[in-house]
């Protein structure tokens, strides 16, 4: 039983508040915000999701630099109310197209009707953007996701590849197109978070793959949907063994740990053909997350070297390779290496005919920061910097340095080989012939090279 | 529709209204518009009730435009109603008399030709919350239950546990919950079936206070046919009401195992769910259903834990955090189920600290011989770590796999590299660590003090660090080659040493320097006993005291107190029980597991959720006696966050044992007393708190307050209570169908106790501290049940009482039962005394 739910801003505003049955004290928002604000000051924490100020139980989530919070006196499921913050965060995405402060003061007259709907004394009733249509009567009021810095997943397909409408992903669900007429069409997204460990010697200590396939529908009259996957995909550890005549002849099919599926996926034919069925509800939602920790290729290699070169100072070395085809660019690629704490300076010597590469010393936090818009694959990029120190090292700078973290996008590029074969829309009619896109993108999750 | 066309700035920014001159300046607006016909009246309207659920949304009292609300609210335009209805659910409850005005449009609505406007009316109806309108909920709910669409049946389903909270007698005068349950079993709408479910369950738990049949009516949605009607349908359910359906099923108990083979084939797919809180439900299920299944109890863990593992990494961090909780109570449970899995707790760079915490802490419970290695690898890097918090928490999780026993001769080289690091937390911690190794491996000495004695004292910033340094100072003294000069520096700036800590610590070293190497530290000691002496800290200037007085008594026993043969520490103290963390897995998936803690510390009794209450003696939650153990848990992690005895504990033992007759003459000494629980203390000092009641109550007269008019406290009895007694439910409700009732009477309570029952624990707490226990408690105000106990000192005869207490008339309903006859008066006696005063001290 949920008692509150609330908006705040990162400033601590109350954007949406909305009390469903009167038991908790005044001012709890007050009450959360601060103590969210100064969590352990000393040790820079962050405030843990879930926490209990006298017998209130506060559950939030951060999404867009906001603060979605539920308030309960109860001892409920944890993971009931940080999943249903995180669908009302998604549907109101749905309705406003995108979802960030502006939008949320611009509409909050229809997030008070979605949460109407959505809750009702404190049990949580429909999520599905679709259903709560036909109960929702405010329109949207659109902001310019032009001028918005871009957020979460899908904004990453707004720079880069021509051939996808800049805007599609940032319509809202519900409101119509300025011409009037609906577009149909269909974006599934492949979205890959990758974590790769390095050791100082280049050898991958561990590497896991976290993956979703997302979909967002602007179907109208919801046809049915076939999915098809790679053939050979296996599921779970052992499946491996019981497949192995065919992975020892094509030597490249994908296993997958483990997968969960959307309440709307059929997985009646799974098992055979790997295909999965489902008729789309409208909105985003993910079809499928996977787990995989079979070894894969990564996308980089990374080399950090330091040494010392004199009594306080020091030479650092970073290297980067791009093991991925030539016709693929990672962009918005940032590469941080913590330094010694008695660093003073740092300067920087770029490669020769670097370009958009910035670099940077970060006084306050002791870290080497290295940005490169992007990185054609194929290539191999490298940056030295000289270190003074204040005083004399003693010995072992590998232990006073690194580890070095990289962060990096890569659109129509998946590391886990997961690929969709076809994507099927059930006809219905000869020249109903919708737009369908379907995109892979790889993201940096903990990509760590440690000295 | 377009979008209305307000001025930009005011609705961009609702929570910037200026306050009073806005709440006047909207009413004016709202009164011009009241009555305007003109075209655009409905959008100008719109638009000024947007700035007034702006201004509530800031916190601004717009209360005074009630009035203005209601008069405007009479229109067909739905956005403007749902704002209205907004606005009048808010403030209802403050103008009851003009929500009356409300209800005449609310009521026409429920009967609209448009579903949508009826359930809309009808929730916003049961959502005033203002009792003398309950009247006219009835008719609109009975119909609504009936009505032909499945939105209006499922807002009136949730309404009448709405009502109920209002008025309980008139919604089960209007017999809801009975039409509730007939929807329940027939409705073809899942969400409705749900909302049913969600309301009788509510209703009828708060009712089971007052009346037998509400608990019968549990039993029967715990029964087998509902439970299985329900999981039939499962996958109709939305997802949330999918977890409140398997939340029930959890809690079924199968009549054998076909039963629940047939459940978890059925459920089997749910483990295969996006959402993660369907799954955990699932599992929770799985788990309870098991759990007299060894075999397949292993195998649910088997299978649930790839999913958990693939939650873990799909969500956001807040869900994954969650996840990992859980995950947390099952690697605790069964640490080598996971223990190749250890990668998957590895920290990654974009955890949040919150994450990574959990993780150390799952890799420190997973280690065993055959992963201890990579384990212990892996937290050394975190050690280096530019996250400190982190860092420090990996030093501490590798001196706990140390304790672990498993491979620490590499693990103790690894520590003392951390010594060679340099960093001053790194030190500290690690010096922490080394200390509690050495006292559970006296071995390992050797290699330690080699390195531990190139530490300089004055590169420890920490006292924590510090004072394991010193321990070790003087532990080691013989071996380590210039102890008493090492120490001698430090006592030389006695006065700039800021934690009495390591003064204390600073005290015992140099004594026990003194005892194996005499010449040597003989200044030194003295010049330590003087400075502790004229120490302003009371615990450190006691323990100087202590031993001068013991030296000059007689230096060989002071020796013996001082440094006895240590025996190494073997088993060091769990900071849960085993009960404990068994009631936490029984509450498995609810913020228990996060907290870890069992619902009961952190929940108020009547929030501590619908599946954890009953009134029936067969099913109470266990009350009061659990808490005492964790405070004293807690109280003992605070003197000792290093897991092993402190060092001053560890000599207060050597003290009792090796010299009995120290113990009662030197009981004052500042650890010895902290160390002990308030219940202990007063044991020793009998009496003492009633001769305080006492004093309190001259004291109020000399204030001139005046006796307070109840009759004053009968005689402290001479019968004196066991301080610990041990009683479980089950033998409690056994003893309590067997013994006859041996006292029955109504007492009263003082005024202020009966204010102070707002709070019923207060009342726990009370009898608490006179050593009589609560087994169970319920209730809604103004009555109060509890189920309390005792038992005689040194006897193993019990004490039963059942005591029903209403605050209105502060008068309390005692049934005695007593297993040793002789006592019952004294008993009875002690009980109402003891009663009679709470509120007053």
């Amino acid at each position: 039983m949920i008692s509150q739910f609330f908006v705040l801003s990162q400033r601590g505003d109350h954007i949406v508040f909305r009390d469903y049955r009167g038991e908790v004290p005044k001012g709890s928002a007050e009450i959360f915000f601060r103590k969210v604000k100064f969590w352990n000051e000393d040790e820079a924490e962050e405030a843990p999701p879930v926490f209990n100020i006298d017998g209130v139980n506060y559950v939030h989530v951060k999404v867009a630099g906001l603060f979605f919070v539920v308030t309960t006196m109860v001892n409920i499921s944890p993971s009931l109310l940080l999943e249903l913050l995180q669908r009302i965060a998604r549907v109101t995405k749905d309705y406003l197209g995108v979802l960030n402060e502006d939008s949320l003061r611009k509409n909050f007259i229809l997030v008070y009707e979605l949460l109407d709907e959505v809750i009702d004394f404190g049990y949580p009733q429909t999520t599905s953007t679709e259903a709560l249509k036909s109960y929702i009567f405010n329109e949207p009021i659109m902001v310019d996701a032009g001028r918005l810095p871009p957020l979460g997943p899908a904004a990453m397909f707004m720079q880069g590849t021509k051939r996808m409408p800049g805007t599609a992903v940032t319509k809202s669900v519900v409101a119509n197109e300025p011409g009037g007429k609906k577009r149909e069409e269909i974006f599934v997204d492949i979205i890959e978070k990758i974590s790769v460990t390095f050791s100082s010697s280049g050898y991958i200590l561990t590497s896991e793959i976290d993956g979703t396939i997302q979909m967002k529908s602007y179907l109208s009259g919801n046809p049915e949907i076939r999915l098809a996957l790679n053939e050979d995909l296996g599921i779970g550890k052992n499946s491996s063994s019981t497949h192995d005549y065919r992975s020892s002849s094509g030597g490249g099919s994908v296993v997958l740990d483990d997968c969960n599926f959307h309440e709307s996926v059929q997985l009646d034919s799974f098992d055979i053909d790997r295909t999965l069925h489902l008729i789309p509800p409208d909105g985003e939602f993910p079809v499928m997350n996977y787990r995989m920790t079979q070894e894969f290729k990564p996308p980089f290699r990374v080399t950090a070297l330091i040494e010392e070169a004199g009594p306080s100072r020091a030479e650092v070395l970073l290297k980067i390779r791009a093991d991925f085809p030539a016709n693929v660019t990672a962009n918005t690629i940032t590469v941080q290496m913590p330094v010694p704490s008695y660093t003073m300076r740092a300067s920087f010597e770029l490669e020769a005919g670097a370009v958009g590469q910035t670099t940077d010393f970060k006084e306050g936090t002791r870290r080497l920061e290295w940005n490169l818009k992007k990185i054609v694959g194929g290539s191999e990029h490298t940056l030295r910097a000289k270190l003074t120190f204040s005083q004399e090292t003693h010995g072992n700078l590998t232990k006073e340095a690194g580890p070095v973290n990289m962060n990096f996008t890569i659109p129509m590029y998946n590391a886990s080989k997961l690929q969709v074969r076809y994507l099927q829309i059930a006809k219905k009619s000869k020249t109903y012939n919708p737009y369908r896109w379907v995109r892979y993108v790889t993201q940096a999750n903990s990509y760590v090279a440690r000295l | 529709m377009a979008p209305t066309a307000p001025s930009p700035a005011k609705s961009a920014s609702p929570s910037q209204p200026s306050g009073k001159s806005e709440v006047s300046d909207l009413k004016q607006q709202l009164r011009q518009l009241a009555g305007s016909r003109a075209p655009d009246a409905d959008d100008q309207r719109r638009d000024v009730f947007k700035r007034v659920i702006s201004c509530m949304t800031a916190g601004i009292d717009v209360s005074a435009a009630f009035g203005e609300m209601v008069l405007c609210s009479a229109t067909s335009d739905v956005v403007l109603k749902k704002m209205c209805y907004l606005y009048v659910g808010v403030h209802a409850r403050a103008h009851p008399d003009l929500a009356l005005l409300t209800i005449n449009f609310l009521q026409r609505d429920c009967r609209d030709q448009d579903p949508t406007i009826r359930g809309l009316a009808l929730r916003s109806l049961c959502s005033l919350r203002v009792p003398n309108l309950v009247e006219y909920l009835v008719t609109p709910l009975t119909t609504g239950l009936k009505d032909p669409s499945a939105y209006v049946r499922m807002v009136a389903a949730v309404g009448a546990a709405k009502l109920y909270h209002i008025s309980a007698t008139t919604c089960l005068d209007a017999d809801l919950p009975a039409a509730l349950k007939a929807l329940m079993l027939s409705d073809p709408d899942a969400q409705v079936v749900a909302n049913c479910l969600h309301s009788l369950l509510e209703i009828w738990t708060l009712e089971a206070a007052n009346s037998e049949a509400a608990g019968r009516e549990i039993e029967t949605l715990y029964s087998k046919p509902v439970v299985f009607y329900l999981l039939n349908k499962i996958k109709e359910f939305s997802e949330w009401a999918q977890c409140h359906v398997l939340e029930l099923a959890s809690k079924f108990l199968p009549s054998d195992n076909n039963e629940i083979f047939d459940i978890m084939n059925l459920l089997e797919d749910r483990l295969q769910h996006a959402n993660g809180a369907v799954v955990l439900a699932t599992i929770k299920v799985f788990l309870h259903l098991t759990m007299s299944m060894t075999d397949v109890h292993q195998q649910v863990y088997e299978r649930i834990k790839a999913p958990l593992l693939t939650l873990v990494g799909a969500g956001s961090p807040e869900q994954s955090y969650s996840v990992l909780c859980h995950l947390h109570l099952l690697v605790m449970r069964a640490p080598m189920l996971f223990s190749s899995d250890y990668k998957s707790f590895y920290c990654q760079f974009s955890d949040p600290s919150y994450v990574k915490k959990l993780k150390l802490e799952m890799l420190t419970a997973i280690a065993n011989e055959s992963n201890t290695y990579e384990i212990v690898t892996e937290l050394c890097e975190y050690a280096g770590n530019v996250d400190v918090p982190i860092a420090r928490e990996s030093i501490r999780a590798v001196g706990k796999i140390a304790l672990q026993q498993y491979d620490v001769n590499a693990i103790v080289d690894r520590l003392l590299q951390f010594l060679e690091m340099d960093k001053d937390y790194v030190t500290a911690e690690t010096l922490v660590l080394v200390k509690d190794l050495l006292r559970k491996y006296p071995q390992w000495s050797h290699d330690c003090i080699a390195v531990v004695g190139n530490i300089s004292s004055q590169n420890i910033q920490e006292p924590k660090g510090k004072a394991a340094l010193i321990w070790m100072l003087g532990e080691y003294s013989q071996d380590m080659h210039d102890a008493p000069y090492v120490l001698e520096n430090i006592v030389v700036n006695w006065d700039e040493e800021q934690s009495p800590e390591v003064r204390l610590h600073l005290l015992t070293a140099v004594m026990k320097c003194f005892f194996k190497r005499p010449p040597e530290t003989q200044k030194t000691l003295g010049a330590t006993l003087a400075a502790g002496l004229a120490d302003t800290h009371q615990d450190v200037h006691d323990r100087a005291l202590f031993y001068y007085r013991l030296l000059q008594y007689d230096p060989a026993v002071a020796e013996r107190v001082v440094n006895p043969p240590k025996q190494a520490v073997s088993v060091f103290a769990d900071t849960q029980s085993s009960e404990i963390k068994d009631r936490i897995f029984d509450e498995f998936n609810s913020l228990s597991v996060v907290y870890q803690k069992p619902s009961y510390m952190f929940t108020d009794k009547e929030h501590r959720g619908t599946f954890e209450y009953s009134e029936d003696l067969a099913n109470l939650t266990v009350g009061a006696e659990a808490p005492e153990t964790v405070i004293s848990a807690q109280r003992y992690q605070e003197n000792d966050n290093d897991l092993l005895l402190s060092t001053s504990d560890k000599e207060d033992n050597g003290i009792r044992s090796s010299n009995g007759s120290y113990t009662s003459t030197y009981n004052a000494p500042s650890d010895l007393l902290s160390s002990q629980t308030p219940a202990e203390t007063a044991l020793i000092n009998p009496g003492s708190s009633t001769y305080s009641t006492q004093t309190n109550f001259s004291l109020d007269d000399l204030l001139g307050l005046g006796v307070p008019d109840t009759p004053a406290p009968p005689p402290p009895p001479a019968l004196a209570l066991n301080s610990k007694p041990v009683l479980d439910p089950p033998t409690f409700q056994k003893k309590w169908g067997q013994l006859a009732l041996s006292f029955s009477q109504e007492c009263s309570l003082s005024p202020q106790g009966a204010a102070s029952l707002m709070n019923p624990q207060s009342l726990i707490r009370h009898m608490q501290s006179n050593y009589i226990q609560c087994i169970a408690s319920g209730g809604q105000p103004p009555n109060y049940k509890f189920y309390f106990y005792g038992q005689k000192a040194g006897a193993a005869a019990v004490y039963l009482v059942e005591c029903i207490v209403n605050t209105a008339s502060a008068k309390a309903q005692l049934k005695i039962k007593v297993e040793d006859g002789t006592t019952a008066d004294a008993f009875s006696t002690l009980f109402q005394s003891v009663l009679s005063q709470f509120g007053r001290s």
